[in-house]
């Protein structure tokens, strides 16, 4: 690929990218929420087409007008939103879009053989063909994906965050396939946040940074170190609150839990946290952070164990019973634009969403008083808009976040729970949202914050919990909180091993 | 760039809404046709005939804006209209005390089909066309039933006649006041009650709704519900204004209201419109049929021409609606 | 593990169809005043046939996750249209039937071009149509009537039986399924239709044909409502413009598709199933006149059949342990 360029709207996703992949190696990529990697392999599997630049095959210019195409011409992505059809048999899956025919009519022996072997070439061989992929688990899902592949017969398989839903097992598996893959001839490129396991498997390594190709090299020729700074291209730069000491707290705490368990995400489930702490959630993506936060919240059925608010047991069926004012609880959901925002109504409207209920009486909304606390809402966190009447959608995604977190503190909530607040803005709104979120700590809120980021946990916590398989592993307090410890903890080995 | 967030700064092109716009001038396209056609076709006693006619179809499609709005459709209209016809008539016979009651109890009847529409889309989560249909088929078997399939002997009661064809001021009909006040209820419910806020969020995210503590389920069933009184309050109209109810009269109100409302920019996926754009296309589509009968067509070519216009106004504006 | 699992989970709507059915119908016959005669038979299953064909014709675009409010339209356009063309000797009929049949692949060709060029959903752009097709019917037929000429031989022999015993309407109905169903069952794009009902952007993802997938849907249905359209004509051997049946058939076939296990969010079920629902819905339409209750009362309780049955499949939602599933 040469000077790939694609813009959405105003914003540059890829910039002159360039990056060239060999046959018989697998190449990864590497970079921060945002560098480009998935526009970069959108281009390159044909579901959106470059603004500018071109695609070499073999030395052949190409381009894809759709993933029909690129598939065709032997490029094959796994994508890391699953592309399988949840009321299709897996067999149908795998050979869905060339499925053998006879007559014209699908050669159902022809499919199940095909289905079948394509199987156990991904590691899957006990997933029997004939199942309904809606009824698989998550990861046997992943092996169907990746069997899906195989069986178009790829010359260029794109993986992009493959094993985040594997088992480790499953990713010893996988990699044996992968390797097997390579060594046949097969270009892979692989996309994954996991640093071992590009250690283990790739052969070359582009970094990417701001929809640009920074640097290109062998595997193992750059410490971690070196890359990560390739990564964030600069010193690391977050300036964090300094926390202050809490004074032991005798009464009960604002929030606690008591074994709560939604098998199979979580399992058992205990802790507590008292005003004015900020309690992280760390640990892998997906070991029941989400789910504790929603149990929490009243969004999922069959939880069991107790909640207790100020040392009282309570139950909360859903978020309305949850943001009632003996409670108060907020939850800053995980994506805000599915669940955070009505994007195509106003900031105004966004805004008092929640807190609608302050402004009204019989039902009818005070408009004077509701655009005075929107307005003071707006210069309390900064949010740049242009007038409350502005919709949410227009906004950049950093002053969008603001508004969810904004449109919650306008219920003046005594528990806060964060589910990834700053998962791809912009380095100032971060620093503006950990300021905040010590600032509400200071005020007396008990915060409870999931994050995917190690230096906000580090940075912003009291304490950290990790989770391991839906449990709590470890807990981390002070200086404790350190990244071995967290990593260490994450993928549930001891520190001494790591160091 | 900041500005003052106090001082909301509105560019007229928020003013303005392009499907709105679109159905006034298509209002008055209509209205030159039909001058050519008829002379009287732009008196105002023509057009305030038209604007009588439509005030019925105004009521039903407010209700319908409102599932609309949800991003739901009622598909139960034509029989929730036939029923708040029959009961209303029904109840006038029975003495004095029916014959007071004749209205309010057409319109409870209506509510109550339009809960159990409501219940059906939001606690039981079936898809609303289907559970409507549904609740449709057993309204009309209800009807057809207490009818034994022929037109209702009951007559409108007085309170009913007044109410649909009287004129309480210069020469106003008293069912276009109607239409105003349920209008401008209407509108208040929509701008200024926690309710109407509550819809639009709904109909552009229901999950964000929800997680914002909203009480979804009951928003969504009470729409309904007004949907469905709304529904049957213009059969009790028209059943007062023609005297008495008639079997599927309410057949011919479905497809209209839908089309009104849609034609009047609100967003069939839910979350987007204004209720002036609904009253224009209730304008709209009534000049149309106006027009088709003043040009004497037949029946046969009134649903032709009736079915391809809509689509094409849809197809005209609603398209670049959605990819905005 | 054995493969009946698999076939059970594949087919359970279809399945359940068919024990609901044969309950009613047992129900029907054993009660039935003349018993299981094949006259008896023969009426049942014409009726239901009819409503079968038209459930097919919704099933084609349920798959697809939409609906098609217009089937009952295009059925009556086409029965109107037949009620003309079906006439004189084998070469007329031929190509009266050709001609009927490429109306309601036509209308069937216009609501697909407009859901999916025109980008509105289904359900506004069939109730539109079917507008559309209605006053055409009208225009054909301002009042119900028949032609001197109609070829009543090919009507009585597909509505009689076949060796005096089995109903040739489901003999023919048997032929609908070999001929159109299981072709398209087993093709690459019938399979791409139930990939795109499934989840169209996976479909997408994966790279198959799901605007050709969607069409071919549409036209389909259109192509079974006219065979509806058809049949209705060889019952009656004549055309009416009804808007009351029209409505009526796109009711029941929805009815239909949703006691055949044909989901309405898309991607699940059959025609088989659709049929068995089409004939387990007419069976117990049917209950009420062998037990002898007034027949205004059928309406009131094929509708209560229909609620009951579209209620049904709120069961899912006690299995639903994320409350924010519900929305999606």
């Amino acid at each position: 690929m040469e000077g790939i360029s694609k813009r959405y709207g105003g914003v540059r996703a890829l910039e002159q990218a360039e990056i060239t992949i060999h046959a018989g190696r697998v190449h990864a990529v590497l970079g921060e929420n945002g560098a480009g990697k998935s526009t970069l392999i959108k281009v390159m599997s044909g579901v959106v087409t470059a603004d500018a630049g071109r695609m070499l095959l073999d030395g052949q210019p190409v381009t894809f007008a759709n993933p029909a195409a690129a598939n065709a011409a032997g490029i094959v992505c796994i994508f890391q939103e699953l592309s399988l059809i949840p009321d299709l048999s897996v067999a149908d899956n795998i050979v869905i879009s060339q499925p053998p025919t006879r007559f014209g009519m699908i050669d159902r022996a022809a499919l199940t053989r095909i289905a079948v072997e394509a199987l156990q070439r991904a590691g899957g061989g006990d997933i029997d063909p004939r199942e309904i992929v809606k009824n698989l688990p998550l990861s046997r899902r992943q092996i169907v994906e990746i069997a899906k592949a195989l069986a178009r017969r790829p010359r260029l398989l794109i993986l992009d965050e493959a094993t985040s839903a594997l088992t480790a097992a499953d990713v010893t598996t996988v990699f044996g396939v992968l390797k097997r893959l390579r060594n046949e001839g097969i270009a892979l490129l692989y996309i994954s946040h996991r640093m071992h396991e590009i250690a283990e498997l790739a052969d070359d390594c582009t970094v990417f940074r701001n929809g640009r190709n920074v640097a290109t090299y062998k595997a193992g020729t750059r410490s971690d170190s070196e890359v990560v700074e390739l990564m964030i291209g600069r010193e690391y730069t977050h300036k964090f609150p300094p926390r202050p000491t809490l004074a032991p707290d005798p009464g009960p705490p604002v929030l606690e839990l008591r074994n709560i368990s939604w098998p199979p995400r979580l399992n058992g489930i205990s802790l507590k946290a008292r005003a004015g702490e900020v309690v992280g959630l760390g640990g892998l993506d997906g070991q029941g952070q989400r789910e504790l936060l929603l149990a929490l919240f009243g969004v999922l059925r069959g939880v069991t164990g107790q909640v207790l608010i100020d040392g009282k047991p309570r139950s909360i069926g859903s978020p309305r019973a949850a943001k009632v004012d003996d409670i108060g609880m907020a939850l800053i959901p995980e994506d805000r634009k599915t669940e955070g925002l009505m994007l195509p109504m106003s900031v105004r409207d966004n805004l008092s969403f929640a807190s609608l209920d302050q402004f009204s009486r019989g039902g009818m909304i005070d408009r004077a008083a509701e655009g005075l606390a929107v307005a003071d809402m707006i210069r309390l966190l900064g949010i740049r808009t242009d007038g409350t009447e502005a919709l949410a959608g227009s906004l950049s995604g950093g002053n969008q976040q603001k508004i969810v977190i904004a449109k919650w503190l306008m219920t003046s909530p005594r528990i806060i729970l964060l589910n990834d607040p700053t998962r791809g803005i912009d380095v100032g709104t971060k620093q503006e949202i950990y300021v905040l979120l010590r600032r509400l700590a200071d005020a007396g809120a008990a915060i409870l914050l999931y994050s995917t980021d190690y230096d906000e946990l580090i940075g912003c916590c009291d304490r950290v919990l990790v989770l391991y398989d839906g449990a709590i592993k470890r807990e981390l307090a002070g200086d404790e909180i350190t990244q071995h410890a967290l990593i260490a903890s994450a993928l549930n080995i001891e520190v001494a091993e790591l160091a | 760039m900041i500005t003052d967030p106090t001082q909301p700064k509105i560019s007229w092109t928020h003013r303005i809404d392009v499907p709105v716009a679109t159905a006034f001038g298509c209002i008055i396209v209509l209205l030159l046709i039909g001058s050519l056609y008829s002379s009287n076709f732009l008196s105002p006693a023509y057009l305030l005939q038209q604007l009588k006619v439509g005030a019925f179809l105004g009521i039903i499609a407010t209700g319908m804006m409102l599932v609309i709005l949800l991003g739901q459709i009622d598909l139960s209209v034509p029989w929730a209209v036939t029923m708040g016809a029959m009961m209303a008539s029904a109840a006038t016979a029975y003495g004095t005390w029916g014959e007071a009651l004749a209205i309010p109890f057409g319109v409870l009847v209506g509510v109550c089909l339009g809960l159990v529409n409501g219940v059906g889309v939001a606690y039981l989560r079936i898809p609303s066309m289907i559970v409507t249909l549904a609740v449709n088929a057993v309204a009309q078997g209800l009807m057809v039933a207490y009818t034994g399939g022929f037109s209702p002997q009951d007559s409108a009661s007085p309170a009913m006649k007044y109410l649909a064809a009287g004129t309480l001021v210069f020469g106003l009909p008293n069912a276009v006041l109607v239409w105003i006040v349920v209008g401008i209820l209407a509108v208040i419910l929509l701008n200024r009650t926690t309710f109407g806020r509550a819809v639009y969020g709904i109909g552009n995210r229901e999950t964000a709704a929800y997680l914002s503590g909203i009480a979804t389920q009951r928003v969504v069933m009470t729409a309904f519900a007004l949907s469905g009184g709304l529904a049957a309050f213009a059969g009790v109209l028209l059943a007062g204004y023609a005297g008495k109810a008639a079997q599927s009269m309410g057949d011919a109100y479905l497809l209209p209201a839908i089309a009104a409302v849609v034609l009047g920019g609100t967003s069939i996926l839910g979350g987007r419109g204004k209720y002036i754009g609904t009253v224009a296309g209730v304008i709209l589509i009534t000049l149309l049929q106006s027009i088709l009968s003043v040009m004497q067509m037949a029946e046969f070519g009134r649903q032709i021409i009736y079915g391809a216009v809509i689509i094409a106004m849809l197809l005209l504006y609603g398209r670049e609606k959605r990819s905005s | 593990m054995t493969g009946w699992r698999y076939f059970i989970d594949e087919h359970r709507g279809t399945l359940l169809a068919l024990a609901i059915f044969c309950v009613m119908f047992t129900l029907y016959v054993s009660n039935h005043p003349a018993g299981f005669t094949p006259n008896v038979v023969q009426t049942a299953a014409n009726k239901g046939v009819l409503l079968a064909l038209v459930a097919i014709a919704q099933t084609f675009v349920v798959l697809t996750a939409g609906i098609d409010l217009s089937v009952g339209m295009v059925m009556i356009l086409t029965n109107c249209l037949a009620s003309y063309l079906v006439v004189g000797g084998l070469a007329t009929t031929t190509g009266g039937v050709l001609a009927v049949l490429l109306t309601g692949v036509a209308c069937g060709a216009i609501n697909g071009a407009i859901v999916i060029f025109g980008r509105l959903q289904p359900i506004v752009t069939t109730i539109a149509t079917g507008a559309v097709y209605y006053g055409i019917a009208l225009w054909l037929r301002p009042f119900p009537g028949s032609t001197d000429d109609f070829n009543g031989d090919l009507a009585d022999l597909l509505t009689g039986k076949v060796f005096h015993l089995l109903p040739a309407s489901l003999v023919f109905l048997l032929g609908v399924i070999l001929v159109i169903w299981l072709p398209f069952r087993r093709s690459v794009l019938g399979r791409a239709v139930y990939a795109t009902g499934s989840s169209e952007v996976a479909a997408y993802m994966s790279g198959m044909p799901v605007l050709r997938a969607k069409m071919l849907a549409y036209v389909l249905s259109g192509l079974l409502a006219a065979i509806g359209g058809l049949y209705l004509t060889f019952f009656t051997y004549s055309g009416e413009a009804s808007l009351a049946n029209g409505n009526t058939y796109t009711l029941y076939s929805i009815a239909a598709v949703v006691l055949g296990g044909v989901s309405l969010f898309g991607g699940r079920g059959g025609a088989v199933g659709a049929i068995f629902g089409a004939l387990a819905f007419r069976a117990i339409g049917d209950l009420l006149f062998v037990f002898d209750l007034d027949p205004l009362w059928q309406p009131l309780f094929q509708g209560l059949v229909l609620m009951v049955s579209v209620s049904l499949g709120s069961a899912r939602l006690f299995r639903v342990r994320n409350r924010l599933d519900l929305f999606s």
